[in-house]
């Protein structure tokens, strides 16, 4: 059975090696169809992939609630420079979310820049003041020492917990658990924990997580007050809260949660536009929706030119069947059934574009790399991809095949023979 | 004296009729054509074009069916089989020898002597071992793996008779076997096929070319579709022996001599 197939696919290459250019040509149809979809949906995997990890790592069943600055008027930022300006979410408002959805878990999150000091070492940062849940909420977990409790909210007490990059920017040889750091000027804070590598953005700013100091949110407003300024407009700006997340038990409760928040935020911060809701479930649906709509769009590409491919076989193979009618009335006289032609040109078809296929998913694998290397656009080549760009090639070379050899099989045989 | 009586009839025609229907007339081919051909057999037939030759040869082939009547091949009606069926007789039964050879211009010798018992699913050391005896046995040992283009006209002829023979058929059946030959090729050609008589192979030819005819046993001459007589070449100078053949065949052998 197998040396039979093998012995078929060899007669097809040799027939096939009878016209190498014409081979070659119907051949490079296929390639270049198979290497296309395969670099498609790599870009496409590529560049939707960043998208989508990012929404998921913000959580599929938080809301988000960030403070926002209002769009100044040209009048408010030439009154005067030292007024303050106030705007964003209040401490208290992060009750009323609660009481709104019981089943939630509510967080706050202060942040602001600073400068941290220890020893020789120095680093100008994020200082985020936040609770307890915040770790469950973002999904963060603990590698060294602990994370801050209720206690530390109470009694304001001045520890923090480093982000895993920033632990290693200041404490580059030793533990840095229970030394102390020097934040802003004068306040000095005990290092308890240190947070596991993230690798994810912690502010619209683009400073990571890993880069951030997390102290608590009581001891955030004792130390550093509400008010703070603005390094770039050299104004003071009053915030009480910069975000408030909001995590939901379940993904099914998140557009409803959604619609009440916004709801209740509107009479205080409706008119003023200094809150921003973000449903990162809702972001994500959407861009999942762009990219099965651009998947189906690379699809209907990619089965046009697999297509072109495929009739470009059938061309070929009908020359093919016609040129050849003499060496099928041989067969036919020499004991060859129907069947045995049929598959004989099947075969043939099927080595053509099986080849196509093969190199094109070569192709299909360098031209993403190449991508990514010139123009630093990211890839991903899953190999269901490749799989599937391949399976279908073959299965062209079968369908497009059929019908020449359909044809080459009921020749009359009398008929063949006499074609010159 | 033969004893022909006692030889196995292994194709036989009986009241064959060929209708082709071409547009609004028939054409009628073949028109009751009964004759035998029993092992060891060495048969020509002749005719002018249009006689029916060709249609003959088809139907002995097994690559056209009569419209009436029966064609037995080994005993065994073969004219209502199925498309299948029928190609397994020409697979297993019959050895074609065509007149432009007709070997497979991308195969090797080997693999052209191989192409029958491909389709019997008997492609192996054995055939490999038999197509190098039969390339040794007309002549071409040593060239098995030569393209048919890297052969003269007369050596392809062989490779091709070679390929007849790798099924074992009941009987060669060539078609103006030597008609794209030479006349000094032709000779060789028609040498080797006394040489496979002698070995018991039964051959019929069908040809236009007495010098061909003649060196067979018998010559079945077809005028109109119908079998005009049956000449024995080993009587003297030819001479028309109708009567005796009938004889000599059991009185079913032909309805000729009255066309």
């Amino acid at each position: 059975m197998i040396r039979d197939t093998m012995r078929m696919v060899n007669l097809g290459l040799k027939s096939l090696m009878l016209h190498k250019l014409r081979s070659s040509l119907t051949t490079a149809g296929i390639l270049f169809g198979v290497a296309s979809v395969i670099a498609m949906l790599a870009v496409g995997e590529g560049a939707s992939a960043e998208t989508l990890k990012q929404y998921r790592e913000m959580g599929v069943t938080n809301v988000l609630i960030r403070s926002k600055k209002p769009e100044e008027t040209q009048q408010s930022s030439t009154t005067s420079t030292m007024s303050v300006l106030g705007y964003g979410l209040f401490y208290q408002e992060a009750d009323r979310i609660q009481n709104l959805l019981p089943t939630a878990t509510v967080v706050r999150v202060r942040e602001f820049q600073r400068g941290i000091i220890r020893g020789e070492n120095w680093s100008s940062t994020l200082i985020v003041g936040t609770e307890v849940d915040f770790l469950p909420v973002t999904n963060m977990k603990v590698v060294e020492g602990r994370w801050l409790t209720e206690l530390d909210q109470q009694r304001q007490t001045n520890v923090c917990v480093l982000g895993a990059s920033l632990a290693k920017q200041l404490f580059p040889l030793e533990n840095p658990l229970g030394h102390t750091i020097l934040v802003g000027i004068e306040d000095r804070f005990e290092v308890v924990g240190v947070l596991q590598y993230q690798g994810r953005a912690a502010s619209p700013n683009g400073t990571t997580l890993d880069e951030c100091a997390f102290i608590p949110l009581a001891s955030s407003r004792r130390r550093f007050g509400d008010t703070v300024r603005n390094p770039s407009t050299n104004r003071y700006e009053n915030v009480e809260v910069h975000e408030i997340k909001v995590k939901l038990p379940t993904m099914d409760e998140v557009v409803g949660a959604a619609a009440v928040l916004d709801y209740m935020l509107k009479p205080a911060h409706g008119n003023k536009k200094d809150v921003e809701l973000t449903v990162p479930l809702e972001l994500l649906r959407k861009a999942e929706e762009t990219q099965r709509m651009f998947n189906l769009v690379l699809a209907v590409i990619a089965s046009i030119s697999l297509l072109v491919g495929g009739i470009g076989i059938m061309n070929v193979m009908l020359a093919t069947v016609t040129e050849r009618t003499r060496e099928i009335g041989i067969r036919r006289a020499l004991g060859a059934k129907k069947k045995h032609i049929v598959q004989q040109f099947l075969v043939e078809a099927g080595v053509l574009s099986a080849l196509g296929g093969i190199v094109g998913v070569g192709l299909g694998m360098v031209v993403p790399l190449a991508i990514e290397k010139f123009f630093k656009q990211n890839t991903d080549i899953l190999p269901i991809h490749v799989l599937l760009a391949f399976s279908i090639s073959a299965a062209v070379g079968v369908v497009f095949g059929l019908y020449p050899a359909w044809r080459a099989a009921n020749m009359d045989p009398v008929e063949a023979l006499r074609h010159e | 004296m033969q004893t022909t009586s006692e030889r196995a009839v292994i194709a036989e025609f009986v009241d064959v009729h060929r209708h082709y229907v071409m547009g609004k007339n028939v054409v009628r081919a073949l028109n009751g054509v009964s004759v035998q051909v029993k092992k060891g057999d060495y048969l020509s037939i002749m005719g002018r074009s249009g006689s029916g030759k060709s249609t003959m040869l088809n139907i002995l082939g097994g690559l056209d069916r009569p419209t009436t009547g029966q064609y037995r091949v080994g005993g065994r009606d073969v004219s209502q089989l199925s498309d299948d069926d029928l190609s397994d007789v020409r697979g297993r039964e019959i050895g074609f020898i065509f007149q432009s050879f007709n070997l497979i211009p991308q195969l090797s010798v080997l693999e052209n002597l191989e192409v029958p018992l491909f389709y019997q699913g008997r492609v192996g050391a054995e055939s490999r071992a038999k197509a190098e005896y039969l390339a040794e046995r007309v002549g071409l040992g040593g060239r098995l793996e030569h393209r048919p283009m890297e052969l003269s006209g007369g050596q392809q002829q062989r490779v091709a008779i070679a390929r007849a023979l790798m099924n074992d058929p009941l009987f060669l059946l060539a078609d103006e076997a030597t008609g794209n030959l030479d006349s000094n090729t032709e000779k060789e050609i028609l040498d080797l096929f006394d040489d496979l008589r002698a070995d018991g192979v039964t051959i019929v030819i069908v040809t236009h070319n007495p010098k061909v005819a003649e060196r067979s046993d018998h010559t079945l001459w077809l005028k109109d579709g119908q079998v005009e007589k049956l000449v024995d070449n080993r009587l003297v100078d030819g001479r028309l022996v109708d009567n005796r053949l009938v004889d000599n065949r059991g009185g079913a052998a032909t309805n000729g001599g009255h066309a």
